[in-house]
């Protein structure tokens, strides 16, 4: 083992009762399997998924029940073995409360497992291959944000990763997720980040883990044992977990505004990231499990459990004996960054890291916001280093100009600046609905954008359209006043030639003009209905024709033939005369 | 007196020169189109809805370019006033009501059942939103609709609803906390993050 190596300091922050202990002491806990599973499908960031099931089909532990749709997407897998029952809009675990489509699947209690295809020997195997198995696995960041893990892995693909960033920081109070999945995990952790190693060729790897969880510093080392990677043990403070905040400690480099981590080179993964990228690559499973812990005061038995995704949240509190008298506010997530819960009977989804079922003395209702005095706490508290009481001021305004100037979107919404505010003013609920606002503005104009090009798009091409119909009257006019002149002429030349000589035979050239006058003069009504009696027979004789080239054996067709020629001929002859009278006329 | 030749000689050549240096300026420096004019279009919502009485959102801004009242979108509504008043240095005016409230935006849906193919609404579109040919059922490409209602009117057999769009968790945002007088003690985590 390498000795410490240096760390940096990230301004502002906050330390908050920690409240980790209640949940540690019974250590991980299998879920017993849940009768009916809630697998919405959009576990991510980006695109919802698309079912590829029918309802009544059964399907197996592992099975690909939704697929991808695009590159920013993730496929879900069936958790456990048994029938789809439902494909509808189902209670979510979402700050909105609103439903969200979902595939209800009942368990057979078999659990039976699909066909997995493990792979040993991934050294020999191209990254792209990799990142494709961790793409089919339906992996996202399982630290809370839920991105796709294979777009996160090649985000920058002309940018060389220098540094592996794991996120063992578990910062936030009362969740200790990561810290189980670290202390029962450890081994299956470093054979993630070796897969991931195998796949960004990283110069080093640093393993961020805060100082308040000895037991999973302890494990970690012994995992990572000679292996080139350094286990980093940062100072407990929130928000120390924060992606950007964990890279500005462990490199001191900052992440740009508006930038990503690949940017500078540096790529941060969760542990329980690692865990997962182990288990689709060396165990050829996909992700339909995570650790999830469960604590709060009006839990009987707080712990961490490995749930099944899509386990209902009810099922998962009354396996820690919820007290229900004693619930105030279920929480999804810790107390700082969490957010209310309307529905337990929503499921638990691929970034579900914590359920914090409150007592109404531990998650006591915020005082009434008092007016901002100015104090400038939550300035000392940001650790994006903004300032949080303009953010306050302008996002009370409305000016979101000001707020984009002031780096609104910097903002990691941690709370620390809430968490500190003599006043009780609730500003991360101000910047996220100040972000919802411009965001909504932004995809409004992008949108008008849009519609004003499709609409001179359209404006021109009926202009274009009404230009070509002008264009085309003006030749037909023209054509007609040629014919109409030609028509003239020629009847002028007849009446010169009769009246010249009367009885010289037709030479071969005013027979062209007659067939030329021909084509354009108007046919009268008798004219057309006798030409169209003579196509028409024309037709008959030659469909008659090719029958019988078909099957040379018909005899009726033989018998018909002739007739058909007579009706011809007869029609035929019958125009000619019609026509040569009329220019005798 | 040849002093005052002189001196209108010489002013004469002076007006000369600038003369033909502006005339010059102008042809070389000539400014293409009406800035004023896309900059007014830029911020008008692009319904092409007509609501304003000009047959488009580019028409209105050169109408607005021309000294006409800014308070004729219903679509854009207060915001684009608010706008409009900023960029021209006008006062905001409320919305005028004769040309309609402001709404929240829907989008049009076409009963499919019911549509008989008649080509009167894909006519109507501003957008070229709806999809269709002459005796085959027509839809609305939803992401392109700009809710303009221009489809509806048209629509022999009113088989077009104009639907709002629906909130789902991927659009959905947070709302600002209410303000502090505007809550009691009692029910304060109701207006909380």
């Amino acid at each position: 083992m390498t000795a410490q190596p240096r760390i940096w300091d990230i301004p502002g922050g906050i330390h908050p009762p920690q409240n980790k202990h209640q949940s540690t002491a019974r250590g991980l806990e299998q879920m017993p399997l849940p009768a009916r599973l809630v697998l919405p499908l959009l576990q991510h960031i980006g695109n919802r998924a698309v079912p590829v099931v029918q309802i009544g089909e059964r399907v197996l532990k592992g099975q690909l029940i939704a697929e991808a749709n695009g590159p920013l997407s993730c496929p879900v897998h069936a958790p456990t073995s048994g029938i789809v029952r439902a494909i509808e809009p189902a209670p979510y675990p979402h700050a909105s409360g609103l439903a969200e489509l979902a595939i209800i699947l009942e368990s057979d209690g078999q659990d039976e497992w699909t066909e997995l295809r493990p792979l040993l020997d991934y050294r020999d195997e191209q990254p792209l291959n990799l990142l494709d198995r961790i793409r089919a696995a339906g992996i996202s960041g399982l630290g809370g944000a839920g991105f796709p893990t294979a777009v996160k892995l090649a985000s920058r693909p002309d940018h060389h990763i220098d540094t592996l960033i794991i996120n063992g920081t578990e910062c936030e109070p009362y969740i200790t997720a990561d810290d189980m999945t670290m202390r029962h995990r450890a081994p299956q952790i470093v054979a993630g980040i070796e897969v991931l190693m195998h796949i960004l060729k990283p110069d080093q790897v640093l393993i961020g883990i805060e100082d308040n969880k000895p037991e999973a510093i302890a494990a970690m080392r012994e995992a990572v044992g000679e292996r080139p990677m350094q286990v980093v043990v940062i100072p407990t403070k929130y928000p120390s977990g924060g992606e950007k905040q964990l890279i500005q400690i462990l490199t001191g480099k900052e992440v740009p505004s508006g930038g990503l981590p690949a940017d500078i080179g540096i790529l941060c993964q969760n542990v329980g990231t690692a865990l997962a990228v182990h288990d689709a690559v060396l165990l050829g499973r996909p992700l339909i499990s995570r650790i999830t812990t469960l604590t709060g005061a009006a839990l009987e038995r707080p712990t961490n459990v490995e749930a099944l995704i899509g386990t209902p949240i009810a099922d998962l509190l009354a396996f820690a004996g919820l007290r229900q008298n004693r619930l105030y506010r279920l929480v999804m997530g810790g107390p700082m960054m969490g957010f209310t819960l309307l529905d337990s009977s929503a499921p638990i989804i691929k970034t579900s890291n914590c359920l914090l079922a409150g007592t109404i003395e531990e998650l006591p209702p915020p005082p009434p916001a008092l007016p901002c005095i100015r104090c400038g706490l939550c300035a000392e508290a940001c650790p994006a280093e903004l300032l949080p009481q303009q953010l306050h001021w302008f996002a009370i305004g409305k000016d979101y100009e000001q707020l984009q100037r002031q780096n609104l979107f910097d903002c990691i919404e941690c709370g620390a600046c809430a968490y500190v505010c003599p006043s009780s003013i609730p500003l991360v609920q101000y910047f996220r609905a100040g972000k919802a606002e411009i965001r909504g503005i932004e995809l409004q104009q992008s949108r008008a954008e849009h519609s004003r090009q499709r609409f001179e798009q359209r404006q021109e091409r009926l202009e274009r359209e009404a230009e070509q119909r002008e264009l085309e009257r003006q030749a037909r006019a023209e054509k007609a006043a040629r014919a109409k002149a030609a028509r003239e002429a020629q009847a002028a030349q007849q009446q010169t030639e009769q009246s010249e000589q009367a009885t010289e035979p037709k030479p071969a050239e005013p027979d062209l003009a007659r067939i030329q006058s021909r084509k354009v003069t108007t046919l009268s009504a008798e004219q057309k209905q006798l030409k169209i009696a003579a196509a028409t027979a024309r037709m008959a004789l030659q469909r008659a024709q090719k029958q019988l080239a078909a099957n040379p054996d018909n005899a009726d067709l033989q018998a018909q033939i002739p007739t058909l020629e007579q009706a011809f001929t007869q029609a035929q002859q019958a125009f000619d005369a019609q026509m040569s009278d009329q220019e005798k006329q | 007196m040849s002093i005052i030749l002189t001196a209108v000689v010489i002013l004469l050549i002076l007006a000369l020169i600038f003369g033909a240096l502006l005339g010059y300026a102008a042809i070389r420096f000539r400014v293409e189109g009406d800035p004023i004019v896309e900059q007014i279009n830029a911020l008008l919502p692009q319904t092409q809805c007509g609501q304003c009485g000009h047959p488009g959102c580019k028409p209105y801004a050169e109408g607005i370019a021309n000294g006409e009242p800014i308070n004729k979108c219903p679509p854009g509504g207060e915001t684009t006033i608010q706008a409009l008043a900023d960029l021209l240095d006008v006062e905001a005016l409320p919305l005028d009501g004769e040309h309609g409230e402001e709404k929240p935006r829907t989008v049009a849906f076409i009963r499919e059942a019911e549509c008989i193919g008649c080509t009167k609404c894909i006519q109507a579109c501003p957008v070229d939103a709806i999809l269709g040919a002459a005796k085959h059922m027509h839809t609305v490409i939803v992401d392109e609709c700009t809710g303009c209602d221009l489809c509806v009117e048209p629509c022999p057999v009113d088989c077009i609803d104009m639907l709002p769009i629906a909130v789902t968790p991927q659009n959905w945002g947070w709302d600002f906390p209410r303000p502090a007088h505007q809550l009691i003690a009692t029910d304060a985590q109701r207006g909380a993050a």
